[in-house]
């Protein structure tokens, strides 16, 4: 099942070039952008690990296109987005998110349903890749 | 599954042209503005501007050539500028970054100046991330490390300076749509760092050697900078200047541009305490803006003899 996280998610996986042109447009409107890693692909899992940092001061997007490259050789099974914050007064936040590596598999979601008092039901959704321990949930 | 582009992404591709007009081409895309610049702001170094010249020639007609399908590698643009200290080697990397921008080889046309200190780490491991940081900064423009062969240590193997040579090379070479290198030093280390890093040299393509200013080049700068604060000498204090310019070149630690640049800086101060002792009532702006003959000959240089220092 593909995960829709994000920007873009339910276009088709963005080219290379694509990508360089959606930075360029974060970097021109001066937004720091950064690169962000995980194996927990849950909806909830806001906190990804951090690849290397933002970048404030690189004026054109190949620096970003160069961190990419070197995170795909090590996280290539992994997900990984661009992040792309505003640090102007009244925003300091993320303006622009997306995935730009999946993995080949993404094997979706179990949902739980836990029957409780009084014919109530909670839900959950669990990963299928989180059973395994993180570090070898792809490939 | 095909993937359809995106719509900004999406670039027309243009019919191939059957015929360039060079001369049009030279015009329209501004490298003809920044040659003129170039010709009107830089006093002298004629052979450096002939280079210029005609390395836009080559890149312009490179990107005829592309345009027309005839050529698909990005032509090498790394470059070695060699010459003394104050010979002007920053400010023309400043205007090649403008040049190579208009030309369309560069995204930003921005210039990253670094020395050795903004590359090389202080301990294990500090190097890489420290010439990668600046790389990153550089790329879409320009980078410019000045006194370059400070990179290479020979006499500490263990220096770290290696690992960010290393790591130059790699970018320069694989990344070479994305930044253009420019290593500036003297001439004669500079010929010792690239026989001793073969590597650069085999990838670096355009050498411009930079001469020193002749007098009367010097003296024409040095107005030309007053020029500039809204400064001027009166008649005596330009012949004062040029037997200045002839002392000082006879002294040690000359740089050329850089010393006239630190002399009219000191003329200054003394014409400010010159009007200041002496001026009995209001000064005009005449009187505010002229350097006299008596705040150039106030210089050191007068006091020694002519000549002395230049048998070293």
């Amino acid at each position: 099942m593909r995960i829709t996280q994000g920007a873009f998610s339910f276009l088709p996986d963005l080219t290379d070039d694509q990508i360089r042109a959606q930075v360029q447009y974060c970097i021109d409107n001066k937004w720091a952008v950064s690169l962000e890693v995980t194996d927990d692909p849950h909806p909830r899992n806001t906190y990804w690990d951090m690849w290397g940092h933002p970048m404030f001061d690189n004026p054109d997007a190949a620096a970003l296109m160069l961190e990419l490259n070197a995170c795909r050789k090590l996280y290539g099974d992994r997900y990984i987005r661009v992040v792309a914050f505003d640090a102007s007064h009244g925003w300091e936040s993320v303006k622009l998110s997306f995935i730009v590596n999946r993995p080949a598999d993404e094997p979706g979601y179990r949902l739980e349903r836990q029957e409780t008092a009084g014919r109530m039901i909670r839900y959950t959704t669990r990963p299928y890749a989180a059973d395994k321990p993180a570090g070898a949930r792809y490939g | 599954m095909p993937a359809p582009a995106l719509a900004e992404t999406d670039v027309p591709q243009a019919a191939t042209p059957t015929a360039i007009d060079l001369r049009e081409e030279f015009e329209t895309s501004g490298v003809k503005d920044v040659l003129a610049e170039l010709d009107r702001d830089l006093i002298g170094l004629a052979p450096v501007k002939r280079r210029i010249r005609e390395t836009a020639a080559l890149l312009l007609v490179e990107r005829a050539r592309r345009r027309m399908g005839l050529a698909h590698e990005t032509p090498t643009l790394h470059m070695s500028f060699t010459g003394n200290p104050g010979t002007g080697k920053t400010t023309v990397a400043l205007r090649m970054a403008d040049l190579l921008h208009r030309l369309g080889y560069i995204r930003k046309g921005h210039l990253v100046s670094v020395t050795r200190d903004d590359l090389v780490g202080q301990y294990i491991g500090h190097t890489a991330p420290k010439t990668k940081e600046i790389l990153k900064k550089a790329m879409g423009g320009v980078l410019f490390i000045d006194e370059a062969y400070y990179l290479y240590r020979p006499e500490n193997e263990r220096d770290y300076g290696q690992e960010a040579i290393e790591i130059l090379l790699q970018v320069m070479e694989n990344q070479r749509d994305d930044l253009v290198v420019i290593l500036a030093g003297y001439a004669q280390r500079m010929d010792r760092f690239f026989e001793s890093n073969p590597g650069f040299r085999s990838r670096i393509a355009h050498h411009i050697d930079f001469p020193d200013y002749s007098d009367d080049e010097l003296l024409r700068i040095a107005e030309q900078m007053l020029d500039q604060q809204n400064y001027l000498f009166d008649t005596k204090a330009t012949a004062a200047m040029a037997d200045y310019i002839a002392r000082r070149r006879a002294q040690p630690h000359f740089a050329n541009a850089r010393s006239i640049r630190n002399a009219l800086d000191r003329a200054r101060l003394r014409q400010a305490n010159r009007l200041f002792e002496s001026a009995k009532g209001p000064l005009d702006a005449e009187a505010l803006s002229t350097i006299s003959a008596e705040d150039i000959t106030a210089s050191r240089v007068f006091a020694l003899k002519p000549g002395k220092g230049a048998s070293k």
